[in-house]
């Protein structure tokens, strides 16, 4: 785990506590950032994925984004079985080549955790969906236990999600605290707490402006992690939003020191989309995020991309998805 | 005034679109007297890689369809084909030389023999398909399905009847195809694809890639994702063929090996063709109550 990640509030982040102190204020403060240039955005995210990484550098990326990938599944119709199966390829991906790396986490339902930590043990991280996902619409309460008893099942991360319609009504200090509150609920007994990673449905926030608001806010109350979608929403992650999320935390990190994560999610299919976002991270935040503890990918289907590709590298002809397991 | 030619720069054709070479290139087509006529794609491995994506993905939809609606679809082929007779003659008559009406010989016996194979769509499976007698209270029945996805290397010389001759009983029977066309002759290929774009065929059932056989070849016959291989284009050149072969045993594909020379394209071309790229399932059924 990373060590700079806020155990309690850093001294930047006491800054702000007056910032959060109330609705207004805090209000004052999301509306004073800098709106998005939704066109500028645009153009550099499309520049930006028109590198060409290839040989070594293509390697070394692929298997970095083996490594950061959220090995993930969240249906109605996952079963113990199924689970189990995803947990025992995020151990091995490619159980014909031992030199392919695990993957970061599996990310699952929070009744499954279980499930996945009796296959993986400490090897991967196990994540659970938790706060009401996918839509949030339930009571605080009924969020908190959600939170808790995951954390009590032995997941490592939390995936939470906000509270869109209060965020996009303008209660952002509702928003504000059930962050807050959901982070305390992650807090194990010993005293150590899940990571909490707070996804934003970006596809629901209509606007850049308000991508830009909830990182900041998210991030002001103290996640570890922001997260683009849940996967069940169109458009899911996308690079531009990708971009501006990744220029809140480079933001966030110089004005308080405090490093957060990004994860964007769904809709990342194949190795070439994973190693523009990869050139974007290093581009837009730098090299210090080019890593599993601080960027992550919300996926299902890349990881046999990634795989495919990987093989024709090493191999050097193509390879088919008749090769690996279908999930 | 003289009118300034238009001079053209054609395309490939990969899921039902037409891009350009991934790798920018394209080359010079001459007719046959090694006059300038036309620029065609110079198709990369990963037109290849792009195609078999394609293919592949086509495969269900295609392969699910009856037998009767491909076998619809195939002659819709030959009425679009029809339709554009005058700009096939002239792009065989330029590339493969020879007389107006021996371009129009060629051009009749292409349609006709998309005619022909439209027609096996719903018969193949009667004549090479068996009720077999087993010694037990079943049906035992032996039908055939598509093998996949097919990587056709077309004939060289025969710039059109050849290439239908080779493309239409891959994909009659439900297979996808890629095509690598000839690689001096490539325009009838060319026309032949906006044929296929425009007469009901799914985008990717047959992908159409300009380029020389040799090059793309061993991408195709090494493709993991590839099922099958017609070696034809690589006609006579006996070492090419080999190393092919070799390569395409990897994942055991079935090859449909390179003739010496390029066969007589008007003779009747028998079941062979359709049989080389279909499999033989055998299913056991238990005689109800």
């Amino acid at each position: 785990m990373p060590t700079t990640a806020p155990t309690d509030p850093a001294p930047g982040l006491a800054a702000y506590s007056e910032v959060t102190a109330s609705e207004a204020s805090l209000r004052r403060f999301l509306h004073g950032l800098p709106g998005v240039d939704q066109v500028g955005a645009e153009a550099r995210a499309a520049g930006l994925g028109t590198r060409s990484i290839k040989t070594t550098a293509k390697a070394w990326a692929l298997d970095l984004a083996i490594r950061m990938v959220d090995l993930t599944t969240l249906e109605g119709q996952d079963t113990p079985g199924k689970v189990r199966a995803l947990a025992s390829k995020a151990l091995r991906p490619d159980p014909a080549d031992p030199t392919c790396p695990s993957v970061a986490a599996v990310c699952v339902y929070g009744d499954l955790v279980g499930e996945v930590k009796a296959i993986v043990g400490d090897q991967v991280n196990v994540a659970a969906v938790a706060t009401a996902f996918p839509s949030g619409r339930a009571s605080m309460d009924v969020k908190l236990a959600d939170t808790r008893d995951a954390v009590a099942a032995g997941a490592d991360e939390i995936d939470m999600v906000i509270d869109r319609g209060a965020f996009l009504a303008g209660r952002y200090l509702q928003v504000f605290e059930e962050i807050v509150a959901t982070r305390e609920a992650c807090v194990r007994p010993d005293g150590s707490h899940a990571h909490l990673k707070v996804i934003f449905e970006t596809g629901e926030l209509q606007t850049y402006d308000n991508v830009r608001r909830a990182s900041w806010l998210a991030m002001l109350a103290g996640t570890d992690f922001i997260k683009t979608s849940t996967g069940k929403v169109q458009p899911a992650a996308t690079l531009p939003v990708t971009l501006v999320m990744l220029e809140a935390v480079r933001d966030f990190r110089e004005a308080t020191g405090v490093q957060i994560g990004v994860k964007p999610a769904g809709g990342i299919r194949t190795a070439k989309d994973a190693i523009k976002y990869l050139v974007m991270v290093n581009e837009i935040a730098g090299d210090d995020w080019l890593d599993p503890d601080w960027f992550r990918f919300g996926a299902s289907t890349l990881l046999n991309d990634l795989l495919m590709q990987r093989t024709k590298m090493t191999t050097g002809r193509y390879s088919g998805p008749d090769y690996f397991t279908l999930d | 005034m003289a009118r300034i030619d238009v001079r053209k720069t054609y395309k490939l054709y990969i899921g039902g679109a037409f891009p350009r070479s991934e790798s920018g290139h394209s080359y010079e087509v001459t007719d046959s007297k090694g006059k300038f006529v036309a620029n065609a794609a110079l198709a990369s491995r990963k037109d290849v890689r792009d195609a078999v994506v394609a293919a592949r993905k086509a495969f269900g939809p295609w392969s699910a369809r009856t037998a009767y609606n491909r076998g619809q679809i195939l002659y819709r082929i030959a009425e679009v084909m029809e339709d554009r007779r005058p700009q096939f003659e002239e792009a065989v008559k330029q590339s493969e030389g020879g007389s107006a009406a021996a371009a129009r010989n060629q051009v009749d016996a292409a349609v006709d023999r998309l005619v022909w194979y439209a027609g096996w769509a719903d018969k193949l499976a009667q004549v090479i398909g068996n009720a077999n007698p087993v010694a037990g209270p079943f049906f035992n029945h032996t039908a055939p399905e598509p093998t996949g996805v097919v990587g056709v290397l077309a004939p060289q010389s025969s710039s059109l009847l050849g290439l239908v001759s080779v493309v239409a009983p891959v994909i009659v029977t439900g297979n996808v195809a890629v095509v690598v066309s000839s690689y001096e002759r490539p325009l009838p290929a060319v026309t032949f694809s906006e044929v296929l774009a425009t007469s009901d065929v799914p985008g990717g059932v047959v992908n159409v890639l300009t380029g020389d056989a040799g090059t793309l070849g061993p991408w195709l016959a090494a493709h993991m994702d590839v099922n099958a291989i017609d070696l034809c284009g690589v006609a006579g050149a006996t070492d090419l063929a080999t190393s092919l072969e070799v390569a395409a045993a990897d994942n055991l594909k079935r090859v449909r090996r390179a003739p010496d020379a390029e066969p007589d394209w008007a003779a009747e071309p028998g079941l062979a063709p359709m049989t080389a790229f279909v499999e033989q399932k055998t299913v056991w059924h238990p005689i109800g109550i």
